[in-house]
């Protein structure tokens, strides 16, 4: 009887169920909400929001405000600008890093593995102060590096120190640091996949190896680049702590800018028209993702 | 067929491969003749493939010299090698069309756009697939991705053409026909072509010359009719076809050297046998060779008599296992001549002789 009722149909549902039933609760209303709160306006109230009290209920004024305010353009271009080099640095040094992990034997590649992930070991919070420290003006990472660039810079134009904290490059900096693992770890198994026989025909039709690497290897990795760049990209562009601890606060990034509104100017509408805008500018870039996958996946199903 | 006295295309010198503590290749010597299609037959972890790749580049050999068109090999990488390979995966390039798989080896050679694209479409009739051109991988069959991965191959005009077990992936019908066109296309082309294979027959029918290899060493080299008829050692017999084999000692008699073989329990004739009285033998006969017959025939030289244990219909020929008395089992395979199966076949359990001629025995030292 009980074997019946497990084979059933009904309690395959209820496994496929479980987790759009997450999905539902803990993304979809809490994400149903903010839209909505999204349409609301600032209020005295418990929560501080308001509807209209007639058909529509909703009210566009915090969109409007959204394109009006400069501030928040100037700081939705910030975060693009900043997560967009941060994932190109984590991918110009990720891939080298994945391609190499590849190469070498399996007992050495777990340990490059482990190490990637090691930094997670320890609080991201902590790593963010170490660079803090290690980027301050009075550090000895910053006096050395200043000491060393005087040493080309004539006497008369001598630096005290580099002024690095609390600047965008601090922020890229810091980013490119936080979110390499998460460039080196989808890159490492898309070409960990790859048939070494390609390269070896590839080579055996008279190609070097760097034309091997661009017209093989390359290639069949853009899966793998897309996926790291996202899983960089996306949660780079909403960071809140490393633009907050090292950033330049005149020029915040979408993150800040959405913190400030919700505890300090307690205006929970405008923050949430700022992150439905900000959602969306992120899921064209997944809904792009999720065509190319399944076109390269369509390429990769040709592999005997 | 390869004329005697011309100078090897491919020399191999003492050619070893280690690794670790492994000898995969072990002092390897080789010949092999412009425009031969020439074979290195043996079973897995033979070397074989280890050879190929020494010869493609892959590998470097631990000792020995290769070299090929009288320029060795030695400091000279795969991309610049007068070689192509066609791997037994194929290898094709699973992003690219089938016309930019075939042009692919042309990329970064000299040459015009059009003319490269005339090479191409050569290619691609050569093995018919002109219609082919513009699919990807996925989109073909086995045996066209198999032609795909030769057209490829070839469209670099190499000296030296390598197949790594080019038929291996297909199913019977189509390895048959493709061996055909692989033999015709080594023909057409006239370039060398070395083949890797485990498969005894598709060496015998594409080869010119066959190396038979086993733990690194080639065992023997010939054309496959002198490897299946003057086998030189017990391995080689064993390994190329199906053949009876029987300790044998060489006995000294009024008419010469002969042997005794205490299984067929009678001496047997065979013709020139090079041992002396005392050597420890041994005497193979393949099973098309030995007649089966009800009657004793008549001034035979070798004959036994044993009872039918099992047989086999073919269709175009009939196995059977004789038991003789001495316990040995006797495969004798004998083709069906006239019509309509069984009435003139000796059946299960009939007492039967079996003779073969002294020439036919083959009598193996080692």
């Amino acid at each position: 009887m009980v074997g019946r009722w497990f084979d059933s149909k009904g309690w395959r549902d209820i496994v496929i169920s479980v987790p759009f039933l997450w999905l539902l609760v803990f993304f979809l209303v809490p994400f149903v909400i903010v839209v909505a709160m999204s349409f609301a306006r600032r209020a005295e109230l418990s929560p501080p929001i308001a509807f209209l009290d007639h058909w529509t209920y909703l009210q566009t004024g915090n969109f409007a405000r959204l394109l009006d305010d400069s501030l928040y353009l100037r700081a939705f271009l910030t975060s693009l600008w900043n997560a967009g080099l941060a994932t190109l640095f984590c991918l110009l040094i990720g891939y080298p890093m994945a391609l190499g992990i590849t190469r070498v034997t399996r007992s050495w590649r777990n340990l490059l593995l482990m190490l990637v992930i090691l930094p997670f070991w320890t609080s991201f919070l902590l790593r963010v102060y170490a660079w803090m420290g290690l980027l301050g003006a009075n550090s000895w990472f910053n006096k050395a590096l200043t000491g060393l660039v005087n040493t080309i810079l004539p006497a008369d134009r001598a630096m005290s120190s580099i002024p690095m904290m609390n600047s965008n490059f601090a922020v890229v900096l810091v980013m490119v640091y936080s979110y390499l693992p998460f460039m080196i770890l989808p890159l490492y198994a898309n070409l960990e996949k790859l048939d070494q026989t390609l390269n070896e025909a590839a080579t055996d039709l008279g190609s070097r190896p760097w034309q091997v690497f661009k017209d093989i290897t390359l290639p069949l990795s853009i899966p793998g680049i897309i996926a790291g760049g996202l899983l960089v990209f996306i949660p780079a562009s909403g960071e809140l702590v490393i633009p907050s601890l090292v950033g330049n606060a005149s020029d915040p990034m979408i993150g800040r800018v959405i913190s400030d509104e919700f505890s300090s100017a307690r205006d929970w509408p405008m923050a949430s028209a700022v992150a439905v805008a900000l959602l969306l500018a992120l899921v064209l870039p997944i809904m792009a993702y999720t065509h190319f996958e399944k076109r390269a996946q369509e390429r990769v199903e040709g592999r005997a | 067929m390869v004329a005697e006295g011309h100078k090897p295309f491919i020399r191999i010198e003492a050619v070893s491969k280690h690794f670790g503590g492994f000898t995969a290749v072990d002092g390897v010597s080789l010949d092999i003749m412009k425009g031969e299609m020439f074979a290195l037959l043996g079973g897995s972890g033979c070397g074989k493939t280890t050879l190929l790749r020494m010869l493609a580049g892959f590998e470097d050999p631990s000792a020995g010299r290769i070299f090929i068109d009288g320029q060795d090999m030695a400091a000279i990488p795969p991309y610049e090698r007068p070689v192509n390979m066609m791997f037994q995966s194929y290898a094709l390039f699973p992003h690219m069309t089938v016309e930019a798989n075939v042009g692919y080896g042309l990329k970064y050679e000299s040459m015009s756009k059009p003319e490269r694209m005339r090479l191409v479409r050569e290619m691609l009739e050569l093995v018919q697939l002109q219609d082919f051109g513009a699919r990807k991988p996925h989109q073909l069959s086995g045996g066209q991705r198999q032609r795909v991965a030769l057209a490829r191959a070839l469209a670099r005009q190499p000296k030296l053409l390598l197949l790594d077990e080019p038929l291996a992936a297909l199913d019977k019908k189509l390895r048959e026909h493709t061996q055909f066109e692989i033999m015709n296309i080594q023909q057409r082309t006239g370039i060398t072509f070395v083949v890797v294979t485990h498969d005894q027959e598709e060496a015998m029918t594409l080869a010119d010359r066959i190396a038979v290899m086993d733990k690194g060493v080639i065992r023997q080299v010939g054309p496959p009719g002198d490897i299946y008829e003057r086998p030189n050692s017990r391995f080689v017999a064993g390994f190329i076809g199906s053949i009876n084999m029987f300790d044998a000692d060489a006995v000294k008699d009024g008419q010469g050297v002969a042997l005794s073989v205490p299984a067929l329990g009678c001496v047997i004739r065979a013709a020139d046998i090079a041992a002396s009285a005392g050597d420890r033998l041994s005497l193979a006969v393949r099973p098309e060779k030995i007649t089966i017959s009800r009657e004793r025939p008549a001034n035979a030289v070798n004959c036994v008599s044993g009872a039918v244990k099992d047989m086999a219909y073919f269709g175009k020929d009939s196995l059977f296992r004789v038991e003789l008395p001495s316990g040995a089992l006797v495969s004798v395979s004998s083709v069906n001549h006239a019509r309509g199966h069984g009435t003139q076949m000796p059946d299960w359990g009939e007492r039967v002789w079996l003779s073969f001629e002294p020439s036919t025995a083959i009598v193996l030292k080692v």
